[in-house]
């Protein structure tokens, strides 16, 4: 049931945007590729190239606000581009680009922090920015600035989406929600006990360090970005057919989230996160996946939460620690404006 | 500052026993099915959210009734809104109100249609804003005896002239016994909303568990209080007792919070009146009472709802059967409209717009109960 216009809800990550994109942006601009293009609405595409395959993908960023603890909109849209082309195995970018659209009247000194911003996380991935683009808008054309970045390099074995079978696990490399909730409490100007700071960084090299113990066992990886890591799960769960069963109480969760899960009533596991990975493996590999995360600064909590099913191809069922229950895939976003 | 752990009612390992013991008592009534009743949308809340009735036995049903004060507004009260504010008037109200529908529209379409609507957190929120403003302000307000106190202790605070109150408050004892009355009524236990008896005490219930000799237990909203209160609803039941209990001892008091009741009392009086659906409610609605009549949006203005009633209802919604629901009758998957026609994004019935409404805490987490066999 779609309307005239298009609604905020269709850019939150959820199923929503899903829609829109497979309706539109699918039905118009797909065409027959050979690896990962666009129809596979993955985290970026991969083309083969000789024996390799070229990863290219590419983010827009419009954070509000665009400064918070943990990192900025520059941070942020460094770590999202080098994160898409890491999940889809590609952990030594080449290059990433830079375009920024500024509305006139943006303080010099931010843009001038944007970019040094930028400049720190790309050297954190090892990445040179190489090109970018500049447009200035009229004021009340834009609410201050939005970047985009684009990425590439090249992958051995570009890791998909699905592939994952039954008894397959799932990890994440750590605490999930820090920095969806950190936006939010920014924006109600809300002050929390604890130190609830953004999670925001490149992942190209703990990545690197689970691929380099999992070999061909690890078989889907995904940032869980807007829509957090419940939409992660279910779109690994719709693309291969089989069903995941979450523990939540194996689910890491810093304190400071939980306290503000509980007052905003948003679930953690909805909330954005901008330096985690979701990753899946065979079975006979979790241990050694699991202890190469843990030996990264990144990836010191990280914890096996899910497991794949058989039953109920597609949906993904929470299970409490008290009882079970199905894990709706959100709509839309809680949050706008969180990337 | 010694640590405060505000997850210790959130403990599986209670819950296993808790719910290992429920299993017992219920083996030990034998009877298929044990329906237990509560009449809260947090209650609802806590155990879709928790999935707790993966971990009841098969032959025990835990249901919900009115306990959606949004969901049991009536549509002629919505319609009386819709006619203010599209009578110029400035109506001021809960978000969940918004998308209720009435015979012809929602607040959201007089809104659509230029009205002058606005969300806010509660009254004094409404009271400020008639205190900026030289326009008639109402607030249209809703809730069980709970939310009833904070508009009555918005009015005793002395509002401006330009303000008043149309009140769609419910008072929830009496619809207990109403749906305990109900022909085919399977109802053999209440639980009580703990967050309700905090106001009004639980001796309140003496008289109904009495009459109908039903036990009726105060339960609280997390999980450990929510098993706990079944455990002793059922333990009653197996053994033919039917008392009151209260075991929201850390809210709940015998004689509830005085001063509030004296506020809710002062101001306002219970009437009877029809509730969304499920019946006429003798002493169901809360209407403001005396001298607080001069606030009463109903005096104050000629509410002219007839160009609502010219309009045929939606087609969809003489499909709906949220009464039913809330009744107890019926679950949000026997609907047909349920997940199909009516989402959370579109929805048909008033259990699907609120928060607190059955259909949409079912959507919310997940769509339907069925997993205990899965995984």
């Amino acid at each position: 049931m779609m309307g005239d216009r298009i609604e905020r809800k269709e850019g939150a990550g959820g199923k929503a945007m899903r829609r829109l994109i497979e309706s539109v942006f699918v039905e118009r601009l797909a065409r027959p590729v050979d690896g990962i293009g666009l129809a596979a609405l993955d985290d970026g595409a991969a083309l083969r190239v000789g024996d390799r395959h070229l990863v290219i993908t590419t983010d827009s960023h419009v954070v509000k606000p665009i400064f918070f603890a943990g990192g900025d909109i520059g941070r942020l849209a460094v770590s999202g581009t080098v994160n898409d082309l890491a999940m889809m195995g590609c952990t030594e970018p080449l290059a990433l680009t830079c375009a920024v659209i500024v509305e006139e009247g943006f303080p010099r000194a931010d843009l001038d922090r944007i970019l040094r911003s930028m400049r720190e996380a790309a050297d954190e991935a090892g990445v040179p920015i190489v090109t970018g683009d500049t447009k200035v808008m009229g004021r009340g054309e834009l609410d201050g600035i939005a970047l985009n970045t684009a990425g590439v390099g090249f992958a051995e074995r570009p890791v998909g989406d699905g592939g994952l079978q039954p008894g397959d696990r799932i990890l994440v490399t750590g605490p999930v929600g820090d920095h969806g909730f950190t936006i939010l409490t920014a924006r109600q100007g809300l002050s929390l006990d604890g130190d609830l700071r953004s999670d925001a960084a490149p992942l190209n090299h703990l990545v690197a360090a689970a691929l380099a113990a999992g070999g061909t066992d690890v078989v889907a990886m995904k940032d869980p970005t807007r829509g957090g890591l419940a939409s992660a799960l279910h779109e690994m769960a719709s693309r291969s057919r089989v069903g995941i069963l979450l523990r939540e109480p194996d689910v890491p969760v810093r304190e400071p989230v939980r306290a503000a899960a509980e007052l905003f009533g948003i679930d953690p596991l909805v909330a954005a996160n901008e330096g985690k990975a979701v990753i899946a493996v065979r079975p006979g590999a979790v241990e050694r996946v699991l202890a190469a995360l843990r030996a990264h600064p990144l990836g010191r909590e990280a914890a096996v939460v899910a497991t794949c099913i058989a039953e109920r191809p597609g949906d993904v069922i929470l299970d409490t620690g008290f009882g079970k229950r199905l894990l709706a895939e959100i709509e839309g976003d809680p949050m706008p404006r969180i990337c | 500052m010694a640590e405060l752990n505000p997850l210790r009612f959130r403990d599986p390992k209670r819950a296993e026993a808790l719910a290992a013991a429920i299993g017992k008592v219920c083996a030990e009534i034998g009877r298929d099915p044990i329906t237990l009743m509560h009449v809260c949308g947090s209650h609802e809340q806590a155990i879709a959210r928790f999935g707790l009735r993966t971990a009841l036995p098969k032959n025990l049903e835990v249901i919900m009734g009115p306990g959606c004060p949004v969901c049991i507004t009536d549509l002629p009260e919505v319609d009386e809104g819709v006619a203010l504010a599209l009578q110029g008037v400035k109506v001021c109200t809960y978000g969940d109100m918004l998308r209720v529908p009435g015979t012809s529209m929602s607040l959201a379409g007089a809104q659509a249609q230029g009205a002058d609507v606005q969300v806010v957190y509660g009254p004094a929120q409404a009271v400020e804003i008639a205190r900026s403003t030289s326009k008639e302000v109402v607030f249209f307000a809703t809730g069980f005896e709970t939310t009833a106190v904070t508009t009555a202790a918005a009015l005793l605070a002395g509002p401006p002239p330009n303000f008043s109150v149309l009140s769609a408050h419910k008072y929830i004892p009496p619809a207990m016994a109403a749906v305990l009355g109900m022909p085919g009524s399977r109802i053999e236990a209440f639980l009580a909303a703990g967050n309700a008896a905090a106001i009004t005490g639980w001796a309140i219930f003496e008289p109904l568990a009495a009459r109908h000799r039903v036990p009726i237990v105060v339960a609280g909203f997390e999980p450990l209080d929510i098993l706990a209160a079944v455990l002793e609803a059922l333990g009653q039941l197996r053994d033919g007792r039917a008392e009151v209990a209260n075991l929201y001892p850390r809210c709940v008091t015998r004689d509830g919070n005085e001063p509030a009741l004296r506020l809710l009392h002062e101001v306002f009086e219970v009437q009877g009146g029809w509730w969304r659906g499920i019946a006429d409610i003798p002493d169901g609605n809360l209407r403001l009472r005396g001298p607080w009549k001069r606030y009463d949006a109903r005096e104050r203005f000629q509410i002219d709802m007839r160009s609502l009633w010219d309009h045929a209802p939606h087609a969809l919604a003489a499909q709906c059967v949220c009464g039913d629901i809330m009744a107890g009758k019926r679950a949000p998957t026997d609907c047909g409209l349920y997940g199909k026609a009516c989402t959370p994004e579109t929805p048909v019935g008033a259990c699907m717009v609120s928060g607190e409404g059955a259909c949409r805490i079912w959507m919310q987490y997940g769509g339907r109960p069925d997993l205990a066999e899965v995984g």
